[in-house]
């Protein structure tokens, strides 16, 4: 055996927590701008109105939930396939309290009117570079752990980890892009894209669709083609498969942020480009997901009654939902109808709650034990509940926007035989009022969930040691 | 030949490397090392147990 070496889990404990705490925080807000649109009257402050919210939690369930989520099962994966310890521990150390404080500055910052306008990329100048260097560190850590393995191939999740790292680093640098605003001759906070007109649209919706495309699709694989396989104790179903995957992933994605732009200044073309690469986007999405569904093959009967498990599965089962739904949706024709509705929101929760939050708390739940010294969490029974409970608000929440959606998108477009338009807006917003009723209602149950979880955490963590895994010696006896 | 000629080139040059890699990747040669690769995670503390040849490769140094 080698000498007493352990690997680095102090960081991914870290992380590991103040995923289910950011998760609380970043639902929390979705649940209370959820019943600001049920109850205007909630818009109690400036600071707490929906337009100054809304952000918040987006930017808190994104990069603070998803964030640390990805962090923490990335620093773990990485280590153990490696069969290295993280290098650079120092630097791993300031990638979390850097990432920390980034959370922290932008629940202040959002609030107070601090924003660039850009969605999923509100934050102000000086966090933004602020990120940057946490970025960069992120990426020596993991990119030094894999230099330094001691095993000759590099397992397919860190293959996904370090694509969503570089491209999230790439997109981030382009798309913040931006002049500070001078004023008494000091720099404000303040700042202005440094894009115009429809190239600014463009830039900001290749880096919004493929945030959804690196940070919650190829750092989520990452996570998927890890734990699925130590959950289910067998290997991936198809590794051949999963290079595929990988390359069909990246060669696509970028290309197809313009379906967010359709009917707009953006050259026709350029939309058609978008809507073609967004279908081809379903065979990798699809070979994905089956690649990761059928790991279970042969032992079906694991998911009976194991709720981690069943997390897992059913975040990938809606993997497979929302990556049908939304190349359908960015088909031109299908796209008139479904723009500026609630079916969008409907879908990006599919893919938010259902897979990327689904798997998160799936991998959360693998991890907490292992990180506690402790050979389970402290309550199965919890974590069942924890799963029905968050898979029913789902279906609520979704299920509610897709019909609010598609009533609305026919309301806007409903015309009288003279051509005036049948509704006005406002009664369109006013027929949508028991939809939003019933989201608010599935948000508050995937809410519950989360605290859940958090009780189960801190029964885990209660007298539990924070342990050390020592590290594997790739020469050891077998 | 103006820069839309080399857009279009890179834009098939992805593709031909795009079937290259789908070519490599199913090409019987790699078979062995993808599974090997596929058991990383399973080497520590599994109980699952391949009913295929045990895995050795990855219990080797990279370096030796």
């Amino acid at each position: 055996m080698q000498s007493q070496a352990t690997y680095n889990y102090k960081v991914v404990r870290q992380f590991a927590v103040m995923t289910v705490i950011w998760g609380i925080v970043g639902m929390l807000v979705g649940v209370i701008i959820a019943a600001q649109l049920v109850w205007p009257e909630l818009n109690v402050h400036e600071f707490l109105s929906y337009g100054r919210l809304r952000p918040l939690h987006t930017n808190a369930v994104i990069f603070a939930f998803g964030g640390c989520a990805l962090f923490a099962t990335s620093y773990y994966a990485v280590q153990r396939t490696s069969h290295a310890p993280l290098f650079a521990p120092g630097l791993a150390a300031f990638t979390f309290w850097g990432w920390q404080l980034i959370i922290v500055l932008a629940a202040l910052s959002l609030p107070l009117g601090f924003t660039s306008g850009k969605e999923y990329a509100e934050l102000e100048w000086p966090i933004d570079i602020l990120i940057t260097l946490v970025w960069v560190s992120y990426a020596v850590v993991f990119f030094g752990t894999i230099i330094k393995r001691t095993v000759s191939h590099i397992y397919v999740a860190n293959w996904f980890f370090g694509g969503f790292i570089l491209t999230v680093a790439v997109l981030h640098l382009v798309n913040s892009a931006a002049v500070p605003v001078m004023a008494a001759g000091i720099l404000t906070p303040k700042s202005y894209s440094a894009y115009a007109g429809v190239q600014d649209a463009m830039i900001q919706w290749w880096y919004g669709h493929n945030a959804v495309g690196f940070f919650l699709t190829a750092g989520f694989l990452g996570m998927m083609y890890y734990f699925v396989p130590k959950q289910a104790g067998r290997p991936v179903y198809s590794y051949r498969l999963s290079v595929v995957h990988f390359w069909a992933l990246i060669f696509t994605y970028m290309w197809a942020g313009p379906h967010h732009l359709h009917y707009t200044a953006l050259p026709d073309w350029t939309q058609s480009v978008g809507m073609i690469f967004s279908l081809i986007l379903l065979a990798p999405s699809w070979g994905g997901m089956i690649n990761g569904i059928m790991t279970l093959s042969g032992a079906w009967h694991k998911l009976r009654d194991d709720p981690i498990l069943k997390f897992m599965i059913t975040s990938l089962s809606f993997y497979g939902m929302s990556t049908f739904e939304g190349p359908m949706m960015s088909i031109k024709t299908v796209n008139a109808l479904s723009h500026y509705t609630d079916w969008t929101v409907g879908h990006v929760h599919s893919g938010a709650l259902g897979w990327v939050a689904m798997i998160s708390i799936g991998s959360i739940y693998y991890l907490l034990p292992r990180l506690f010294g402790k050979p389970e969490m402290a309550s199965k029974k919890l974590i069942e509940v924890h799963f029905w409970i968050a898979t029913i608000g789902v279906v609520l929440y979704i299920a509610s926007m897709w019909i609010a959606g598609v009533m609305q998108g026919l309301m806007w477009r409903a015309t009288n035989v003279d051509g005036t338009l049948t509704y006005s807006f406002v009664e369109s917003v006013k027929a949508t009022y028991p939809f939003w009723t019933i989201r608010l209602l599935g948000g508050l149950l995937f809410l519950s969930g989360m605290l859940i979880m958090a009780y189960n955490m801190f029964l885990t963590m209660a007298g539990g040691k924070a342990v050390n895994a020592p590290v594997l010696a790739p020469a050891a006896a077998h | 030949m103006d820069i839309n000629d080399l857009r279009s080139l890179f834009t098939v040059l992805a593709f031909i490397a795009f079937i290259g890699i789908v070519w490599w990747a199913y090409s019987d040669r790699r078979k062995a090392t993808y599974d090997e690769a596929a058991m990383l995670p399973l080497d520590d503390d599994s109980p699952f147990v391949p009913t295929g040849p045990q895995v050795t490769k990855n219990q080797e140094r990279k370096s030796s």
